[in-house]
């Protein structure tokens, strides 16, 4: 299988999605999409409500098993793995796929500092000898408790939540939430970070922290990012690849550059009858005129 | 095949029972999202005051069957359904807003509270009732086995079609049937758009409380014992049947309460006795497994 | 689920507004309306058995003093509502008094029944309830006199007094509960029967601290629990009767077994959600039972199964004479021989067993194991996104809590000597999941104190024994609409974050 159009980049990436489709019953929520995702970049999907980017995003991530297609995800570390064929839990588990959720999904009873450690879980299984010498009070199942609350201390501050981190987590504002929400995947150790809406809710001083958070998380922690958005300010300022989708096709697939000139994507966003290509300004504004705030 | 026209027979007359009840279980599960558990002792309650009713008939000295019939089934569902009303208002509506888990635990400690009530108030010896309809008619001879169907069991599928044919009017049709509707899509939007759902949501369970007391009076007639316990079993089974016809479907809950009626009668006939139970229950573990929206209910995809 | 605890409404004391009298009276009169025909039937008319068949007895006198104490309730309820606490002071105290003299004069009336017939309803205890109930309305209308008196209204800071009343009490409580209980036997006044119920509330403690595995951590609906009882009882009184195991041999096996037969019934349905998985599990237990019932060769059907071993102190046995060679425990410590010291040693036992399904519970909430539980009692859809293996998570839980379940039932069988199915019926597993969840899911001293008040009083008052099941019910319901979080619902997070630099 060749890959599909769009450019790619000089090393394999990342991700590679082929000829994705999703049918439910009669409709078909994802058709033929094909494209990649590099490391340590931040590809965008973008598109109009309904074209099926949470769609993809639950192929990817195991909630749902593919009807056409092949999701390939290889990373030196991780190795070569076939995501269309593994169980849910599996993929964070085993490719390094992290995830974070359009309506947040925070363990809202369960502190911060809990939650933080809870994504650790796997790691700790192991460390707790699969619970048994874990119940006996084992050494070191404690170091590694511990080195699990120190990896959970250094996202606190980022996402400066450290003060808040013995609250419930269901106490925190919502932005404060989002972030917890990330801060919560990158602790399973992602390779690749997937993030649905997150700047969602947030006011403009917030999402210009989130912008730089994701920056972050892409140039420190040397992380793949996919990331579903409407809010155009942080697509476009800092994505580096943007896909397009439309009605569950791919209608664009390039750089920032060449997706905002792209009379296609234009014409989705704004409808046909616009004949003039529109400055992209105002297609973002008109965008977010759209969708406000979801 | 006589014998098995036979078991058909009877096994429809005690469908027709559960699937009156299964209606309540399944139209307050629809609406409210809770497993009414104190709808059995509704039913049991439904019984008992039939039987009243029965004794009351006799000693005023009406003997007109039909007349008996008319008015003991109207006033056990009118006095019935006041029971089905104060338990939603009592125990269940202050719950709406609360963890689930409390409303279930409620409806437990109704069941008890009932049960008990009811044999406190009535004692708990087995009580007996003449048989009120008798006689029947051999409807099929087949070699020296006669299919035999009684009035009685006539009347209670004659009645149980009835009451659908009025059920299904009501919801379909009528205004409180468009509210209920609703109420089962979406509360809160219903709510928005003026639908008064606190009596929505009372009548559901006079409705729900009705129909069970109805299935109360059919199983006293048909089985001519009932004591304060009648309620539990014939509740759990009920509730299997609307699980199996698909939580939440009214057609599901009646075909659900035929099934569950054929496959007691014919596995008390052919297997054993003992184990008629186990097989209802089998089942219902079977279709949760395999089918775990039953067989007319909605598939509900999952969110992410 | 925060720290503190909430009590609805009830900001301050009404201020008195214009009545509106005609309304007060229709709503008092369509209470008592329902009330009418709720009663009617089965409160108007009472089936009696006679010689040849059911006669009926009427009792309207029965159904009309309901209507009106419905009525008077009402009317209090809306009166206090609309701030006049002082005509239903006046009233209650009054229905109060002349009632609760009527019941004193009638004991002490040297020709029972005299006094009888102005006594509304049959049974003396119904009186009494009647009279419980005007003294507290009596009390709250108290209240809100003495309230309005007061200066400075104390009623804002009062949610907040009561969390943080409840958060030392319970920190005091738990090791002086652990006190008494461990002392229980030699505390002066207690005799056989307090150790007798004393033993039945710790049994229903640990099996409500097993079942909380399952419900209260991992928020799995198990309405079937009594299975797995059963399970542990069934396996300890057969490996006893076939082979001649003792209570400690059996002890680990009874628990393995339930524990595998939670295995067993949790892989199929554990992927069901919420109701559907109770229905499953209340038919599965069901299924046990009718299989116990059916199973003659194996079980002894309704016959069940008698002369389980009772345990022995290791090796001695606590019995007056010992059992073919072997030795009493009075004879080797060189005691005199007392009934009472099988049974303490009974109430030891069961006490250990509940103190180690406690500890596990503890420890295990702060390993990653328990920590899963909980997050998927949140959101199971989150955990999966984080690696989290929801089946096999659930399928631990499950399986913990059925093996402490087969420890309470092995327990059980030693206990009674004796087990039939009529032991294990859905009442069982609804009494232990509503003291799970009435003591306030997760928490472990919540199960204490609803153990206690659902098992314990009604044993002590086993006198009004025909009262004990209504009572029962009716608390279950009055405690939900009073608390509908659970008496102590307040979750402890399992780790803190430690100050920066601190161990390492």
């Amino acid at each position: 299988m060749s890959p599909p159009g769009g450019q790619s980049p000089a090393s394999t990436p990342l991700l590679r999605v082929e000829h994705l489709t999703m049918r439910f019953g009669g409709l078909t929520a994802v058709d033929d999409v094909s494209f990649e995702a590099a490391d340590r970049q931040i590809t965008a999907i973008i598109g109009p409500n309904g074209a099926g980017k949470t769609t993809v995003f639950n192929c990817l991530t195991g909630f749902y098993k593919p009807t056409v297609g092949r999701l390939t995800l290889e990373h030196p570390d991780r190795g070569r793995h076939l995501l269309e064929r593994m169980e849910g839990y599996q993929i964070p588990q085993h490719a390094g796929v992290a995830r974070t959720f359009q309506n947040i999904r925070l363990f809202g009873a369960m502190s911060v500092l809990e939650n933080l450690v809870v994504a650790q879980h796997n790691a700790l299984m192991r460390a707790s000898g699969y619970t048994f010498t874990g119940l006996l009070g084992g050494r070191g199942y404690r170091r590694a408790e511990r080195e699990a609350v120190e990896l959970a201390r250094y996202w606190l501050d980022l996402v400066r939540l450290t003060d808040r981190a013995d609250e419930p987590a269901g106490s925190l504002p919502y932005g404060g939430q989002r972030r917890l929400e990330i801060a919560r995947a990158m602790c399973t150790r992602p390779v690749l970070l997937c993030l649905d809406e997150p700047a969602a809710g947030l006011n403009p001083r917030e999402s210009a922290e989130l912008r730089d958070l994701l920056l972050h998380i892409r140039d420190r922690e040397r992380v793949g990012l996919l990331l579903i958005e409407h809010d155009m300010t942080v697509v476009m300022s800092i994505s580096d690849h943007i896909v397009v989708l439309d009605y569950g096709r791919k209608i664009a697939d390039g750089e920032p550059r060449e997706i905002r000139d792209d009379p296609n994507v234009i014409r989705a966003y704004l409808g046909e009858e616009e004949d003039e290509a529109l400055p992209p300004e105002v297609v973002a504004d008109r965008q977010s005129a759209r969708q406000p705030g979801c | 095949m006589g014998y098995f026209l036979q078991q058909l027979v009877n096994g429809v007359t005690l469908g027709m029972i559960y699937g009156l009840i299964a209606i309540g279980y399944t139209m307050v599960y629809g609406i409210i999202g809770m497993i009414n558990f104190a709808h059995g002792e509704i039913f049991m309650i439904g019984a008992f005051v039939s039987l009243i009713g029965f004794m009351l008939l006799g000693l005023a000295g009406v003997t007109w069957v039909p007349a008996m019939l008319l008015i003991v089934l109207v006033a056990t569902m009118a006095l019935t359904a006041v029971y089905g009303w104060a338990l939603e208002r009592v125990a269940y509506r202050p719950l709406r807003n609360s963890p689930r888990l409390a409303a279930l635990i409620t409806a437990i400690g109704m069941s008890i509270f009932l049960q008990n009530y009811v044999q406190l108030l009535q004692g708990a010896r087995v009580k007996p009732l003449q048989p009120v309809v008798s006689g029947g008619f051999a409807f099929l001879a087949d070699g020296d086995f006669t299919v035999n169907l009684s009035y009685l069991q006539l009347i209670i599928i004659v009645v149980t079609f009835a009451l659908m044919v009025g059920f299904t009017y009501l919801i379909t049709r009528t205004a409180f049937g468009r509210a209920q509707r609703a109420c089962q899509q979406d509360l809160g939007m219903a709510a928005l758009v003026g639908v008064n759902v606190n009596h929505t949501i009372a009548f559901t369970f006079v409705i729900g409380a009705s129909l069970a007391s109805v299935a109360g009076l059919m199983f006293l007639l048909n089985y001519g014992v009932i004591d304060f316990y009648i309620g539990f079993l014939a509740g759990i089974k009920a509730f299997t049947a609307a699980v199996l016809g698909g939580i939440g479907s009214l057609p599901g809950a009646m075909l659900g309460g035929l099934l569950i009626g054929l496959i007691e009668a014919f596995w008390s006939a052919y297997f054993t006795v003992e184990y008629k139970d186990v097989a209802a229950f089998s089942i219902l573990v079977l279709v949760l497994i395999f089918r775990p929206t039953g067989l007319l209910g909605k598939p509900d995809v999952e969110k992410v | 689920m925060t720290a503190t605890v909430q009590t609805p409404g009830r900001a301050a004391t009404p201020p008195p507004r214009p009545l509106d009298r005609r309304r007060l009276l229709v709503d008092a009169a369509l209470t008592a309306l329902v009330v009418l025909a709720l009663s009617f039937a089965l409160v108007g008319f009472k089936i009696e058995d006679v010689p040849g068949g059911l006669d009926l007895l009427l009792r309207f006198d029965d159904v009309v003093v309901a209507a009106a104490l419905a009525f008077l309730v009402r009317l209090g309820v809306d009166l206090l509502g609309a701030g006049r606490p002082l005509p239903v002071l006046a009233t209650s105290l009054a229905l109060a008094g002349a009632l609760a003299g009527l019941l004193v004069a009638e004991q002490g009336q040297t020709e029972p029944g005299a006094l009888t017939r102005w006594l509304p309803f049959g049974a003396v205890v119904v009186d009494w309830l009647v009279v419980m109930i005007a003294l507290g309305f009596a009390a709250r209308a108290a209240a809100d006199l003495w309230r309005r008196r007061a200066t400075v209204a104390p009623v804002a800071t009062e949610a907040s007094t009561i969390a943080a009343t409840l958060r030392v009490a319970t920190r005091v409580l738990g090791p002086l509960l652990l006190g008494v209980a461990v002392t229980l036997p030699f505390l002066p006044e207690v005799d056989r029967r307090i150790l007798d119920i004393a033993i039945l509330v710790v049994t229903y403690v640990m099996l409500g601290w097993g079942l909380n595995i399952v419900v209260g951590l991992a928020g799995l609906l198990d309405l079937g629990y009594v299975a797995f009882y059963a399970v542990g009882a069934y396996s300890y009184a057969l490996l006893a009767q076939s082979f001649g195991f003792g209570f400690w041999t059996c002890l680990p096996f009874a628990g393995i077994m339930a524990g595998f037969a939670g295995i067993l019934l949790g892989f199929p349905v554990l992927r069901l959600r919420g109701d559907y998985l109770a229905i499953v599990t209340l038919g599965f237990g069901e299924i046990v039972r009718v299989v116990l019932l059916n199973w003659y060769q194996f079980t002894g059907g309704p016959d069940g199964i008698s002369g389980i071993p009772r345990p022995t102190f290791f090796g001695l046995e606590l019995t007056r004479t010992a059992s073919g060679g072997g030795e009493t425990f009075h004879g080797f410590f060189g005691l005199t021989y007392s009934p009472t010291d099988r049974i303490i040693y009974l109430y030891y036992i069961v006490l250990a067993l509940a103190l180690l399904t406690n500890a596990f519970t503890m420890r295990i909430r702060k390993l990653p194991i328990g920590r899963a539980w909980e997050a998927l009692r949140e959101d199971e859809i989150a955990c999966r996104s984080l690696g989290i293996n929801p089946r096999n998570t659930k399928l631990t839980a499950f399986s913990i809590g059925a093996m402490f379940g087969g420890f309470g039932g092995a327990f059980f069988a030693t206990r009674q000597g004796f087990i039939s199915p009529e032991s294990f019926t859905f009442i069982e597993s609804a009494i232990i999941l509503a003291i799970v969840v009435l003591g306030g899911m997760g928490s472990q001293i919540g199960v204490v104190f609803a153990a206690v008040l659902l098992i314990g009083l009604p044993e002590i008052f086993r006198d009004l024994q025909q009262y004990r099941m209504l009572a029962f019910g009716g608390a279950m319901v009055v405690i939900m609409l009073w608390r509908p979080r659970g008496l102590l619902a307040r979750r402890r997070p399992t780790i803190h974050l430690p100050p920066e630099g601190a161990g390492r």
